[in-house]
C-alpha cells in the first residue's frame, strides 16, 4: 500500500514537472505561428450550413464557406464575397449578381451560378427541415416553396443567366436583402460531395466529415475532435487568399463561461466569447485590459401574457414596466454592461431610433396600479415570473421582484425551469410574465416590429393589432425614402408600446476577453466576425 | 446448535435496554455530544430564525451590493445587498429539513427493502435487486423534469424526489449486510428455534447491520442538501428570494474569487453540519456496538 | 459460481428492457422537444424534421422500431447533431469517462482506504480523527468546488498543471481524476473505516489476535477481506456512478467524455442520445453490481463456502 502511494505520488510529481517543461501556451505558439486559439462557446451541431442554427456554428461555418456577399467587420456594409458586384433595379425588385471568375470550391472546382440555384433549393426544401428557411422568404415564391404550396422551384426568384450570373427576383422591396446574404442558410454547397453521400435533402450524411468537406470559403477544415476542438487552416484556393492572414483557427467547444475565462488566464485562448458577470469588475480595473465590451443589436424583455389577468388590463402591464429602475438594475447587478432599454428595437438600428414610452416613473405607475384597482398594492392577486435557469437571469428577476416589491407594493414570485421545458411553457402561453430575449438576424428594424404580429410565432403576449401588422407587413416595405420607412416604424413601435405586451429591460452588449495580440477584430453591433481581416501580432 | 449459540440468543438483551445502554455509552463519547450539541444549536436556531433573523431575507441594498464582513453585517452581503448572515439562517431551514426528511424517507425505504431483499433471498432477492437495477439506470434529470410538470413545484415532492433516489445504494448496502449477517451462528441459531422472521430482522440483523447504515446516512445528508441545489436548477427546489446552503455554496462557487465569504460561510455552515453528523454517528455506531462494547 | 453468473446476466436482459421502454416513453412526456428553440420553428418545418427522424409515426411504432435497431446494435441517429449516430458519439465519449472514471476510483481507493484502514486501528484516538477528518473534506467539496479551487490553485497561481483538456498537455488528467475521485475517497474511507471495525471484533480476529499473529498480519490476511465487504459493494455502483456523474468535472475541465453527451442529451431532448446512453450505462450498471457481488463473495468467506456447495 504505502509503496502504491509513493509511486503515486512519484508520477503525480514527474508529470508536474514535465508540463512545466512544455512551457510555451497556445497563445506564444499561436502568435508564432499565425494560428487563432478561439473560445467557441459550444460544440457546433454539424457544419451543414443549410441545417445548423446558433452562433458557434456561424463563426465555423463562415470560415469555411461564403455567400454572395461578406460583412466589412467595421462598417458592417455588405462587401464582394463569391459576388464580385451586383445591380438593383430601380423599383428594388432585381438584383443581378455577378460572380467572381475567380471563386472556386476547395477541391478546385469553379463556384459556378448554378451552384446557388441548387443549393437555395435545398436551403428551401420542405423535407429538409431547414430552420433558417425564412431568410430567403424575400425571394419571390421562396416561402410558398418551402412550405409546399408550390412545387416547381423553377417559378421561385433565382434563376442562373450563365455561369457567372445570377438573377434574384424578390416579392417586394427589401432594404436588409444584401444582408441576408452573408447569412449561411444562403451559402452554396457543393453539389458532387453531397449527392456522392446521398440525396442533397438528407440530413444524416457524412459529407461535413474532415475527408470530405468541400467548402469555398477562406478557410478549409482540417480536424474535427468532438467537444474538444475544431481546426481550419487557411484556404489555398479561396479567390481572395492573399488577403487571409490567418494560417489558422483553432475552435474550442468552451461551453462553461469560467472554464474558458480560466483558459484564456492560462493563455489557452486569444479570445472568448464571453466572460463571467462578476469577473467583470476586476478585468475593467485592469491596465491593457483585455476586456472588450460593445452594444449588441439585441433586446432583453418580459413578455406579459396581455389575455390573462392581472395582466390583461394594460394599465397594470404600464404600471409594471414604469415601476423599474433599468439604470439601477444594470449598475449594480450587471456592473454597468448594458444600456437600459425603453422600446423592443435597439437604438440606432441603422440609424433609426425607436420612441421612449417606458421610462422609470414611480408616481405615474403608482397611479396607474390605483386606477387599475390595487391602490398601493391592496387587493394584488400576485404575479409569477418565468425564467429559464441561468445566473443572469435569476439575478435580474431577484433584483427586479424587490423593486416591484418597494415601488409598487406587490409580490411577485419567481419560478425558474430548465430550458426546454421553460420553451414549452412560453409557446403555450402557459405563463403570466417571462423572460426573453431578440437578437437581430439583420440590422433593421423590420426584424424586431414582426415579432409582435398577430399570431407570430415568436409573438408569444396575444398582442394583436391589425393596423400595426399593416404599417409593418405593407405600408413599410412601399416607403420610397429611409425616412419615410423609418416614420412608419416608429409609428408602428409607438402603437405596439402603448400597448405595453413587453417589459424591454436592456439591451444587449457583447463581452469578450481578447488578448492584445489580436489586430483586425473590431467591435460592431452584429458580434459579426469575419476572420479574413484577423492577424496576430505578439506584442513585445 | 451448540449451547453457546443458544446462550447468546438467550442473552440478546430486549429492545428498551439496548437502546438505554445504548445512550449510557454515548454520553461518555465527548466528540459525539459535541457533534450532538452542534446539531441541536443549528436545528434551534433554524426554529428560532424569524424572529431572531437580523436583516428580513429579500432585503435588498443595490447600491451596497457584494460587501465583505463589517460591524452591520457580520458575514458580508451578496451582490444584492443582501445579509448573508440571514441568508444563511433561513438557508439552513430550508437544508435542515430536506437533509433530514428526506434522508429519512431514503432510510426507512433503503433499509425495508435490503433487508427484505437479504434475508428472504432466491428470486426475492433477484427480482427486488433488479428493480434496483432498472431504478439506478433511469435517466435521473428526465425524471425529476417530469416529476415538477405533473405535480408543480413544492417542497414535499422536493423531499420525495431526492429520497426516491437516495435509497438505492442505502438497500444495496443493507442488503448485503444483512446477507453476511444471515451466515453466522446466532441468526442460524434463531431461526432453528423457530423465532419469527420479522422478530429476527428486527431484532439481530437491523441492530447488527446499523454500523455501516448508520455511516452512509450520515454522508447521505450532505450530499442530499447539495442535491437539492441541482433539483432548484431544474426547476423544482426552492425559488428566491428563498435559499438554502446547497444553493449559496453553488453561488458562492461562482464568484469565489471576487466575493469569497459568500462561499466561505455557507461552506462553513455544511461543513460543520457534516463533521456533527459524523461524530454522532460514529458515536451512535460505537455505542448500539454490543459486541465492541465490552473491549 | 458460474451458475451464480449465468443467473445474473440472464436477469440482466429483462433489466435492460424495462429500462429502455421506461425510457423511451418517459422523454416523449417530457415537456419540451428536440427541435424547440429559442426562435419559433415553423410548422412546416417542425412536420419536416419530425418526418426525417420517424416522430411523425404512432409511439408504439416507432417503439417497435427503436427496438429493432437496438436489437441490431444500432442506436439511431443523433438529433442534435445531424449525420452523426449515437453509437458514434458513445464511442468517442467513452474511452475518455472510462479512463478518467478509473482514475477517479483509483485515487478514492487508495486515499479513501488508506485512511479508513490507519482510522480503524486505534478508533477514538488521533490516528482515527485525522485521517477521517480529511476524508470527510471530500464530502463537502463537490466537484463543482473542489474542481475550481484546485485549478485556481494548481493552474492559474502555481502555473503547474494545464486548467483544461484531456491528454492535450502533458498533465492535464491530474486534476481532474483527483477532484472526482475526492467525493469517493471519502464514502470509501467512512465505509472501509466502518467495515474493518466490525470486522477487528469478530471472533475469528480475536482468535488470530489470541494466536499472537502480528497485528499487520491480521489486519492485512483477515480484517482487510471481510472489512472492505461494504466497499466492494460499494464499488459497483460507484463506477456507474462516475460514469454517469463525471459530467461536472468533464465540463470543468473541458474534457470530451460521455458524461457530457449523457447530460446534455437530456437537455437538448435528444430523444435517441438519451435512449442510447441510458441503454449503455445501464448495462454497465447490471454489469458492474454483478461484478461488485461477485467480488463480494469472493471476499466473504462464508458467502464462498455457499457458492462452492451449489
Amino acid at each position: 500500500m504505502a509503496f502504491l502511494i509513493r509511486s503515486f505520488f512519484l508520477a503525480v510529481s514527474a508529470l508536474v514537472l514535465a508540463s512545466c517543461a512544455a512551457g510555451e501556451s497556445n497563445v506564444e505558439s499561436g502568435n508564432r505561428e499565425g494560428i487563432l486559439h478561439y473560445g467557441n462557446g459550444a460544440e457546433p451541431q454539424g457544419l451543414d450550413p443549410h441545417i445548423v442554427t446558433g452562433v458557434p456554428e456561424n463563426h465555423i461555418v463562415s470560415a469555411l464557406f461564403e455567400g454572395l456577399t461578406s460583412k466589412n467587420p467595421y462598417t458592417l456594409e455588405p462587401e464582394p464575397g463569391v459576388a464580385q458586384r451586383w445591380e438593383i433595379s430601380d423599383d428594388g425588385l432585381v438584383y443581378i449578381f455577378h460572380l467572381n471568375p475567380e471563386a472556386r470550391w476547395s477541391n478546385g472546382d469553379t463556384v459556378v451560378a448554378a451552384d446557388f440555384v441548387w443549393s437555395w433549393q435545398r436551403a428551401l426544401s420542405p423535407v429538409m427541415g431547414n430552420q433558417n428557411a425564412y431568410m430567403l422568404f424575400p425571394v419571390k415564391n421562396a416561402e410558398e416553396y418551402a412550405t409546399g404550396k408550390l412545387e416547381n422551384f423553377n417559378e421561385v426568384g433565382i434563376r442562373a443567366i450563365d455561369a457567372h450570373t445570377l438573377r434574384i427576383e424578390l416579392n417586394a422591396p427589401t432594404p436588409f436583402f444584401l444582408q441576408l446574404l452573408d447569412h449561411y442558410s444562403t451559402f452554396p454547397v457543393h453539389r458532387p460531395t453531397l449527392e456522392k453521400f446521398g440525396k442533397g435533402t438528407d440530413r444524416f450524411t457524412p459529407w461535413t466529415r474532415v475527408e470530405n468537406l468541400v467548402g469555398n470559403g477562406p478557410f478549409v477544415l482540417t480536424e474535427w475532435k468532438l467537444n474538444r476542438r475544431i481546426k481550419v487552416q487557411r484556404s489555398p484556393t479561396y479567390w481572395d487568399r492573399d488577403k487571409v492572414r490567418l494560417n489558422g483557427v483553432v475552435f474550442y467547444p468552451t461551453e462553461n463561461v469560467a472554464t474558458e475565462e480560466r483558459m484564456f488566464r492560462a493563455g489557452q485562448l486569444h479570445y472568448t466569447g464571453t466572460i463571467p458577470l462578476d469577473k467583470i469588475p476586476v478585468y475593467k480595473a485592469m491596465e491593457n485590459s483585455p476586456y472588450v465590451n460593445a452594444p449588441y443589436l439585441g433586446t432583453y424583455y418580459y413578455l406579459l401574457n396581455t389575455q390573462a389577468a392581472p395582466l390583461d388590463d394594460v394599465r397594470v402591464r404600464k404600471a409594471l414596466a414604469k415601476s423599474i429602475n433599468r439604470r439601477q438594475l444594470i449598475d449594480s447587478v450587471m456592473h454597468g454592461i448594458n444600456e437600459p432599454a425603453y422600446s423592443i428595437t435597439p437604438p440606432d438600428t441603422l440609424g433609426y431610433f425607436p420612441p421612449k414610452l417606458l421610462e422609470y416613473d414611480v408616481d405615474l405607475a403608482r397611479q396607474l396600479l390605483a386606477e387599475a384597482g390595487y391602490p398601493n398594492g391592496e387587493g394584488w392577486p400576485g404575479l409569477e415570473l418565468l425564467y429559464n435557469t441561468h445566473e443572469a437571469h435569476r439575478k435580474i428577476a431577484v433584483a427586479l421582484q424587490q423593486m416591484w416589491k418597494d415601488t409598487l407594493n406587490i409580490d411577485i414570485t419567481l419560478a425558474n425551469q430548465e430550458w426546454k421545458v421553460y420553451l414549452h411553457t412560453v409557446d403555450q402561453m402557459n405563463f403570466q410574465m417571462a423572460r426573453r430575449g431578440w437578437i437581430g438576424d439583420y440590422v433593421d428594424a423590420n426584424n424586431f416590429l414582426d415579432l409582435f404580429l398577430c399570431g407570430g410565432g415568436n409573438n408569444s403576449t396575444g398582442f394583436c393589432d391589425a393596423e400595426f401588422d399593416d404599417m409593418v407587413q405593407r405600408q413599410a416595405p412601399r416607403a420610397t425614402s429611409r425616412e419615410e420607412r423609418y416614420a412608419i416604424f416608429y409609428a408602428a413601435e409607438t402603437r405596439l408600446m402603448e400597448a405595453v405586451p413587453i417589459i424591454p429591460i436592456y439591451t444587449y452588449s457583447s463581452n469578450h476577453l481578447i488578448h492584445p495580440s489580436v489586430k483586425g477584430m473590431p467591435s460592431n453591433l452584429m458580434d459579426s466576425l469575419n476572420l479574413k481581416y484577423v492577424w496576430l501580432e505578439a506584442t513585445p | 446448535m451448540n449451547d453457546q449459540a443458544i446462550n447468546m440468543i438467550a442473552q440478546a438483551p430486549p429492545g428498551s435496554s439496548l437502546w438505554r445502554d445504548a445512550w449510557h455509552r454515548l454520553k461518555r463519547n465527548r466528540l459525539a455530544l459535541f457533534g450532538l450539541a452542534v446539531l441541536s444549536f443549528f436545528i434551534l436556531i433554524a426554529l428560532l430564525t424569524p424572529w431572531i433573523a437580523p436583516y428580513g431575507y429579500a432585503d435588498q441594498n443595490l447600491d451596497l451590493g457584494a460587501s465583505p464582513p463589517s460591524a452591520e453585517h457580520w458575514l458580508g452581503t451578496d451582490v444584492f445587498g443582501r445579509d448573508l448572515l440571514t441568508q444563511i439562517m433561513y438557508g439552513g431551514r430550508i437544508s435542515l429539513a430536506v437533509g433530514f426528511v428526506a434522508t429519512s424517507v431514503a432510510l426507512l425505504i433503503g433499509v425495508t427493502w435490503g433487508a427484505i431483499a437479504g434475508y428472504v433471498g432466491g428470486r426475492v432477492d433477484a427480482a427486488m435487486m433488479r428493480m434496483v437495477d432498472i431504478l439506478y439506470a433511469l435517466p435521473f434529470m428526465i425524471f425529476i423534469v417530469l416529476l415538477m410538470v405533473v405535480f408543480g413545484r413544492n417542497l414535499i415532492l422536493l423531499f420525495l424526489a431526492i429520497g426516491a433516489v437516495e435509497w438505492l445504494t442505502m438497500a444495496r448496502i443493507m442488503r448485503s449486510q444483512v446477507q453476511t449477517l444471515r451466515q453466522q451462528e446466532f441468526v442460524e441459531a434463531a431461526i432453528s428455534i423457530g423465532l419469527p422472521a420479522s422478530t429476527i430482522v428486527r431484532r439481530h440483523l437491523i441492530p447488527n447491520a446499523l454500523g455501516p447504515i448508520i455511516v452512509y446516512t450520515t454522508l447521505t445528508i450532505p450530499s442530499v442538501m447539495l442535491l437539492e441545489a441541482f433539483l432548484s436548477f431544474l426547476g423544482l427546489g426552492v425559488q428566491p428570494p428563498q435559499t438554502s446552503w446547497g444553493l449559496l455554496i453553488s453561488y458562492g462557487a461562482e464568484t469565489m474569487e471576487e466575493y469569497p465569504w459568500l462561499l466561505i460561510f455557507p461552506g462553513l455552515a455544511l461543513t460543520l453540519t457534516l463533521f456533527s453528523l459524523n461524530f454522532l454517528g460514529d458515536g451512535l455506531r460505537d455505542a448500539l456496538d454490543v459486541r465492541g462494547a465490552g473491549d | 459460481m458460474w451458475r451464480f453468473i449465468g443467473i445474473r446476466l440472464l436477469q440482466a436482459i429483462p433489466v435492460i428492457i424495462a429500462v429502455v421502454t421506461v425510457t423511451f416513453f418517459l422523454v416523449r412526456v417530457a415537456p419540451g422537444g428536440p427541435f424547440d428553440g429559442e426562435k419559433a420553428v415553423m410548422p412546416e418545418v417542425k412536420a419536416a424534421l419530425e418526418a426525417q427522424y420517424r416522430l411523425d409515426q404512432p409511439m408504439l411504432q416507432q417503439y417497435a422500431a427503436y427496438m429493432g435497431d437496438l436489437a441490431r446494435g444500432d442506436l439511431g441517429p443523433s438529433f442534435k447533431y445531424p449525420g452523426r449516430s449515437v453509437n458514434e458519439l458513445i464511442a468517442a465519449g467513452l474511452p475518455v469517462t472510462a479512463e478518467l472514471g478509473l482514475y477517479a476510483l483509483l485515487v478514492a481507493v487508495i486515499i479513501g482506504g488508506l485512511a479508513g484502514v490507519i482510522a480503524s486501528l486505534k478508533p477514538n484516538t488521533a490516528q482515527d480523527y485525522i485521517p477521517m477528518s480529511a476524508a470527510m473534506i471530500g464530502i463537502c467539496m463537490p466537484s463543482f468546488l473542489l474542481g475550481p479551487i484546485l485549478l485556481l490553485v494548481f493552474g492559474i497561481y502555481l502555473e503547474w498543471l494545464p486548467v483544461s483538456g484531456w491528454g492535450d498537455i502533458p498533465g492535464d488528467k491530474i486534476l481532474p481524476a483527483i477532484t472526482l475521485g475526492s467525493t469517493y475517497a471519502a464514502y470509501i474511507a467512512r465505509l472501509s473505516r466502518a467495515g474493518m471495525l466490525e470486522v477487528l471484533n469478530q471472533d475469528y480476529i480475536r482468535t488470530a489476535r489470541a494466536k499472537g499473529l502480528p497485528e499487520w498480519q491480521i489486519v492485512v490476511k483477515h480484517g482487510l477481506r471481510g472489512g472492505m465487504i461494504p466497499v466492494v459493494a460499494f464499488l459497483g455502483p460507484a463506477f456507474a456512478g462516475v460514469l454517469a456523474g463525471s459530467f461536472v468535472v468533464e465540463t470543468i475541465f473541458q474534457i470530451p467524455g460521455l458524461g457530457r453527451f449523457y447530460v446534455q442529451a437530456a437537455f437538448n431532448r435528444d430523444y435517441t442520445m438519451i435512449l442510447g446512453t441510458t441503454v449503455f450505462l445501464s448495462t454497465l450498471i447490471v454489469l458492474f453490481n454483478l461484478l461488485s457481488d461477485i467480488l463480494a463473495a469472493w471476499m466473504n468467506p462464508r458467502l464462498r463456502a455457499q457458492f462452492g456447495k451449489r
